[in-house]
């Protein structure tokens, strides 16, 4: 065997096949146990109300969608009109976090000015301060300003970097690009604007699409923000359509109810499956805690 | 020319700046005021001085109901999870075929844990005639009804949690990869046992790992919120048994309006979690090895 052989291959040489196969049955059943809620909920979506609590297989007896659009109209409200809520919010809220904070990372990772590095500190320090804190007074000030039950205070504040984790995110990618980039553009005459659009942000592609991506996860799962600022409920998102379904037709209707859960998941779960390796280098890279 | 480069890096700023002072910097100031007045969203604020921390303190029966709690759910999920997270992630690290599919499998419930979806599944999961039961049922065991006995509620959302341990397994895998594989080299020579190296080398070097998912994972139970609000109808119950600070804080603050108390919450909050990080910082030293 070669010296140079990785680790893991010369685990996998040694170890006896039966123990191999043992972590395969362990991680199986491990897998099993995780996604069985999940699957379970997509049984029951698609299963008659009466069979639901009858029932722990995956496999329904007999198919029966009703459910889908029974809960699209089972509130006042179609489902219809939370989703694109939701997707309003989510949009803008992608966007002005992709602006916001490579603006602010592209300043204290490539420009010098005096203050640079008490503007980063800063930055990093507000990542440590729990949203509780500023809760009451921005209730207060947005109340004022008469923005309370629109998506106003949902939205505009990410155009103002408040996501400090992204900036940090992008200021880690832009300090990895060579600088005789920046150099050579200067050189011929670029400006600082032009630097950042034409070359930083086009090389950094990757980064920005992490950011995005997971800005809108978050932002579609949000659950604390709508609840405090949206009040009538033709502004809301599918995250207090759902719990307003819970809360009437769901006690009696859970076909419906887990009907409505799923198509809440899809997006998300489509995000997922098409930039998996995108989210899982986010994460391993930054620390990302989710 | 110096002298307008040194102006353009905050143009660039400017939202930051903008948000950084109205919606971070100013606000949490005026919480800290607020958190001396008694105020109700009408009229002013009306200074009382330390009369808001001293009923925390001394007089609210349900502050002490919620920190209870709040602290059992940190002290039984963070240490669950990380155990999960750096279990699973040594499985994956040992070569085996298929990682990124368990990889991506594992760390799916991470994604999704947040949303309302999820909640309103593990309110029905663990009802008393919901799936777990059922499953209970086939081992001839008769559970009791998780979500609303008061005994049983919390593990509800500590098993939510624990359930959601694909994110720091992530950051374990991405640790794991870094160990420099010729100190395992040498010590296989010197004769080490695999199990030698795992407590001589692959655990400690790991340490540091071990102490950022520590720190952020403790910081997050902290805050968590939408499990215990769904799981309880926004209640905490039942009798307070899933009162997360942070709910009973919402309540103060938008179900009762009492804004100066909810602000002196939050700021204990605060104070709260950076005393746990600072102790963390601190003792670090004594467990945490950092290369040179």
């Amino acid at each position: 065997m070669s010296r140079r052989a990785s680790r893991a291959t010369i685990d996998r040489s040694r170890r006896p096949w039966h123990r191999t196969l043992g972590f395969h049955i362990l991680l199986c059943l491990c897998s099993l146990v995780m996604l069985y809620p999940l699957l379970w909920m997509f049984a029951s979506s698609v299963r008659p109300n009466a069979d639901i609590f009858q029932s722990i297989s995956l496999w329904p007896a007999h198919w029966d969608f009703s459910a889908y659009p029974r809960g699209w109209s089972g509130l006042q409200i179609s489902f219809g009109q939370f989703f694109w809520n939701s997707l309003i919010i989510s949009v803008l809220s992608v966007t002005g976090n992709v602006i916001s904070c490579s603006l602010a990372a592209y300043a204290v990772s490539r420009l010098h000015f005096p203050g640079r590095n008490l503007c980063f500190g800063l930055m990093l320090g507000t990542l440590m301060i729990p949203y509780q804190v500023t809760l009451v007074p921005q209730y207060i000030l947005f109340l004022n300003l008469d923005w309370v039950n629109s998506f106003l205070p949902l939205v505009v504040p990410k155009f103002m970097a408040v996501d400090a984790f992204f900036i940090f995110l992008l200021t880690q990618f832009f300090r990895g690009l060579p600088r005789e980039l920046d150099e050579a553009a200067v050189m011929d005459g670029c400006s600082p604007l032009r630097i950042y659009w034409s070359i930083i942000l086009p090389l950094s592609t990757p980064a920005l699409a992490t950011a995005a991506i997971f800005t809108f996860i978050f932002t579609w799962d949000d659950f604390f923000g709508p609840l405090i600022y949206l009040t009538d409920i033709e502004n809301f998102t599918v995250q207090l359509g759902l719990r307003g379904f819970l809360d009437s037709a769901g006690q009696s209707d859970w076909s419906a109810m887990f009907a409505m859960a799923v198509l809440t998941l899809l997006p998300v779960l489509a995000l997922f499956l098409f930039f998996q390796r995108l989210l899982i280098q986010g994460i391993a890279t930054t620390g990302l805690k989710r | 020319m110096r002298r307008r480069r040194s102006l353009v890096g905050y143009v660039f700023l400017l939202p930051w700046l903008a948000g950084f002072f109205g919606l971070t910097l100013g606000p949490a100031m005026a919480s800290l005021y607020l958190s001396f007045t008694s105020y109700d969203l009408i009229g002013t604020p009306g200074w009382i001085g330390l009369d808001n921390y001293v009923r925390i303190l001394t007089a609210d029966s349900k502050v002490a109901d919620s920190v209870h709690v709040t602290l059992l759910y940190v002290a039984m999920s963070v240490p669950l999870k990380l155990g999960f997270a750096l279990a699973i992630a040594l499985i994956l690290n040992k070569g085996i075929m298929g990682l990124s599919l368990y990889r991506a499998l594992f760390y799916l419930p991470s994604l999704l844990g947040a949303s309302v979806a999820i909640a309103t599944l593990w309110r029905r999961v663990f009802a008393g005639d919901g799936l777990v039961n059922h499953v209970l049922l086939q081992f001839g065991i008769e559970g009791p009804s998780w979500v609303s006995d008061p005994n049983t509620a919390l593990y509800t959302l500590v098993a939510l949690s624990v359930w959601q341990f694909g994110s720091p397994m992530i950051i374990f895998l991405a640790g794991l990869r870094q160990l420099p594989q010729d100190l395992y080299e040498a010590a296989s020579i010197d004769g080490a046992t695999k199990r030698q190296q795992f407590w001589r080398i692959t655990l400690p070097m790991l340490t540091p790992v071990i102490f950022f998912n520590m720190v952020v994972q403790t910081i997050d139970a902290f805050k968590a919120f939408t499990p215990a609000f769904i799981v309880s109808g926004g209640s905490g119950g039942p009798i307070n048994a899933t009162l997360f600070y942070t709910l009973y804080l919402y309540q103060e603050a938008f179900g009762y309006l009492r804004m100066g108390y909810a602000a002196a919450l939050a700021w204990l909050l605060v104070l709260t979690i950076v005393a746990v990080t600072a102790v963390a910082f601190v003792t670090q030293r004594l467990w945490v090895h950092y290369d040179e």
